[in-house]
């Protein structure tokens, strides 16, 4: 055991004092918090994409300014213009392309341009000309009052969940939160495992290379020597993942007091608390923009408060234990496929398999963030390859304690079952050189005795 | 007693087998040489001997008991497919190879400087080993390889890579390695290094024993009839019946000449007919170098 510490000190600070480390480890965090700042910043101040549009209506001026410009694109009126006319110099006068209204095909107006244009262009087109389309139709009962009522009328609704327990204690939640929660989870999960897991790979080809390997296996069991590896890997992770969240938040911190000045937030927040209170005296009319605004304010209190409902421990629990148990299960696959080859590329053969199992757990754990009580995300979350993401996925809305207790159980049995299978493939595969390795082959190192 | 032992090493790998029944027996503080053509499963019981893998069926022994796990601490093994973490400082990376053998950081500080100063590395303390030359990486190793004074080392092709001087200095530190007590085996292609250094060798081929013994003893025995002689004075020796001149050479007032009998025929025989040719100042059967015995035993059995 002591020598096992030897090797987890080695690939620990060497992995830690190398200079790519310290940058990575300084720089992402800057590179996040930027992210996460002048992501916001670039959607507000908008670098748009400008796009000039032309709407010709064929003989009826219906739909004069009735689209409204947004950020991407201005909506130009050409009354009288000719359609054939414009179709061959649109592109000269410098419009993005042409909307064609016609009243005998109102409910399908066309879009001449050179580009297939975006979605949410056409989203918006359509949305504006079924509102107008809607109001003229309303207008021909000739109801006295039709905007107020119109204003009056417009609801906007906002559930709120609540889960009941056995004891029938309720508990508000956010389903926004448990989203959140799973995606995030699910994605830590799913880049842990993974960048780690690869830079075990990397460091048994490296020794594998450089020839170390059979100097050290004559002092220690090959077995210790891919446990230090694979332990002195995941604290440099940890390591690395602590100083990120640190210097992420520090970051995100200090750049909000100075580039964005105090109290954006607060200001915000006053503001929403101000238009509620003049609602109150406020007429009708008004009622509308306090609709608008207090959900967001609600949500906003909802998310922090639901998010203080989920249950933490248990989440925090079960990312620790999947973590470990993913982390060494997949580590150990990639130790053992690092054994195997000679140098990196002749990787790809055998990365594939492995890389499938992940890649789906990770789009099942989207789904899961869907519809987490479907048949996928419960197998998903049950099968021990996918199940450290997926599961990960599934904890924010609730999952019965049977279900995790089977899911963690399959989990440890099986990592054990592939660390040893997997020590048993490496002690054979860093003494191999020059031979092409296959699946075959590794098949026969499984069987080979001590 | 020998120090080392091995018993009727059998080792498969699938179908294919590595070593069929294979013994040795290593005296104590002597130098010991496995031979063999490339693939010949010398490399698997050298693995064996520093237990990285097990054998099917066989016993090892080492000092007379058997050999337990924790004798890898008495072991020291330069393998031929060596080499060092080239990004690692190379007094860093001889203080890790060391804890692995079990040495404390300060012992192994200690023993470390001795070591540098003999090998006149000490500079090299603090540099990468990417930056050292093939030579000095090796010089590195062999500190590594004897660091924690192991009683049985074992050196699989020690000199390759080194210059005919470094090399020079590796070989007597082996050899000042045996005075001071230690055992060696050692595996090499190199032949004449066997004449050399080993005292006993064991000649593997296609996974079996085909030659084993001291090698003064193998080199007597595969003599068989050819001479070597000197005549003092430039002269021509001619053949006859009995023999046949193999080479015949004259230089600085002496001829030497080396011949091979026909069939059985006594020494006196020969001493006799040649005595007419010349005045002889020495008579001696002609060893056959280890290198020649190496070819005809390996061909012999293909």
């Amino acid at each position: 055991m002591n020598k096992v510490s030897v090797i987890i000190k080695r690939e620990y600070l060497t992995r830690v004092r190398k200079k790519s480390f310290i940058i990575m480890t300084v720089l992402a965090p800057l590179l996040m918090a930027a992210l996460i700042l002048v992501m916001p910043l670039m959607m507000m101040s908008g670098g748009k994409e400008y796009k000039k549009i032309a709407v010709i209506e064929e003989n009826t001026n219906e739909f004069v300014n009735v689209i409204p410009d947004t950020k991407d694109a201005d909506f130009e009126y050409l009354p009288g213009a000719d359609i054939n006319e414009m179709i061959n110099k649109f592109e000269s006068e410098g419009y993005y392309g042409i909307l064609f209204i016609s009243p005998l095909a109102i409910n399908n107006p066309v879009i001449y341009s050179k580009k297939q244009p975006p979605i949410g262009l056409l989203e918006h087109i359509s949305s504006s000309l079924e509102k107008e389309i809607e109001k003229k139709k309303l207008l021909q009962y000739n109801i006295e009052n039709l905007d107020s009522i119109l204003k009056q009328i417009r609801t906007n609704v906002n559930p709120v969940t609540k889960i009941v327990d056995e004891a029938g204690k309720t508990t508000e939640t956010s389903t926004g939160v448990a989203m959140g929660l799973a995606y995030l989870g699910g994605l830590l999960m799913y880049m842990l495992v993974f960048i780690f897991g690869a830079q075990v790979m990397r460091g048994v080809i490296e020794e594998k290379t450089n020839r170390v390997v059979e100097v050290i296996v004559s002092s220690v069991k090959p077995a210790q020597l891919m446990l230090g590896k694979i332990i002195g890997i995941a604290l440099v992770g940890l390591t690395q993942f602590m100083i990120w969240i640190f210097l992420t938040i520090a970051t995100v911190a200090i750049l909000r007091g100075t580039v964005l000045k105090t109290g954006d937030i607060t200001e915000m927040t006053q503001n929403i608390t101000q238009s509620v209170m003049e609602s109150g005296q406020a007429e009708v009319p008004d009622i509308s923009e306090v609709q608008e605004m207090s959900p967001e304010l609600a949500e906003f209190s909802r998310v922090f408060e639901t998010a203080m409902n989920q249950d933490w421990l248990l989440i925090i629990f079960s990312f620790v234990f999947y973590f470990i148990t993913g982390y060494l299960l997949y580590a150990s696959i990639f130790a053992a496929i690092g054994s195997a080859v000679d140098n990196e590329t002749e990787t790809q053969q055998f990365m594939l398999p492995v890389t499938i199992p992940i890649i789906l757990a990770l789009f099942v754990a989207i789904g899961t963030m869907q519809n987490p009580e479907s048949q996928l995300s419960l197998w998903f979350s049950l099968i021990p390859l996918t199940s450290p993401i997926v599961m990960m996925a599934r904890i924010p809305f609730g999952v019965p304690a049977w279900q995790l207790a089977v899911s963690m159980a399959l989990m440890v049995v099986t990592f054990i079952a592939f660390v040893w299978m997997a020590a048993k493939v490496y002690r054979t595969g860093i003494l191999m050189y020059g031979k092409k390795s296959s699946w075959k082959e590794i098949w026969k190192w499984l069987r080979y005795s001590g | 007693m020998p120090l080392f032992e091995a018993k009727n090493i059998t080792k498969r790998f699938g179908d294919f087998t590595a070593l069929d029944s294979v013994s040795i027996s290593v005296p104590e503080r002597s130098i010991y040489g496995l031979l063999g053509p490339n693939g010949a499963g010398k490399t698997t019981l050298i693995r064996i001997i520093n237990q990285i893998t097990g054998p099917d069926t066989g016993e090892l022994f080492l000092g007379g008991r058997k050999l337990q796990p924790d004798d890898v601490m008495t072991i020291g093994y330069l393998p031929e497919e060596r080499g060092l973490y080239k990004k690692m400082k190379v007094g860093e990376q001889a203080l890790y190879f060391a804890q692995l053998k079990g040495l404390s950081k300060s012992e192994a500080m200690k023993r470390l400087k001795y070591w540098f100063k003999k090998l006149e590395i000490v500079d090299w303390w603090g540099k990468k080993v990417e930056e050292l030359s093939k030579g000095m990486q090796q010089k590195v190793q062999f500190v590594i390889t004897v660091l924690h004074e192991p009683k049985l080392i074992i050196f699989d092709e020690p000199f390759t890579g080194f210059d005919p001087v470094n090399a020079n200095i590796i070989k007597n530190e082996i050899l000042f390695l045996r005075e001071r007590g230690a055992t060696i085996i050692f595996s090499t292609h190199n032949m004449s290094s066997v004449e050399e250094l080993c005292d006993n060798i064991t000649l593997i081929n296609k996974s079996r024993t085909i030659l084993e013994g001291s090698v003064s003893q193998i080199r007597k025995e595969w003599a068989g009839n050819e001479y070597e002689m000197a005549f003092s004075g430039e002269i021509k020796v001619p053949g006859n019946g009995l023999y046949d001149i193999l080479e015949q050479t004259s230089e600085n007032g002496k001829t030497f000449v080396r011949l091979s009998t026909k069939g059985e025929i006594s020494s006196n025989e020969i001493l006799q007919t040649l005595m007419k040719s010349g005045n002889i100042i020495s008579f001696n059967p002609a060893l056959p170098s280890m290198n020649e015995i190496f070819i005809r035993v390996v061909e012999s059995r293909n």
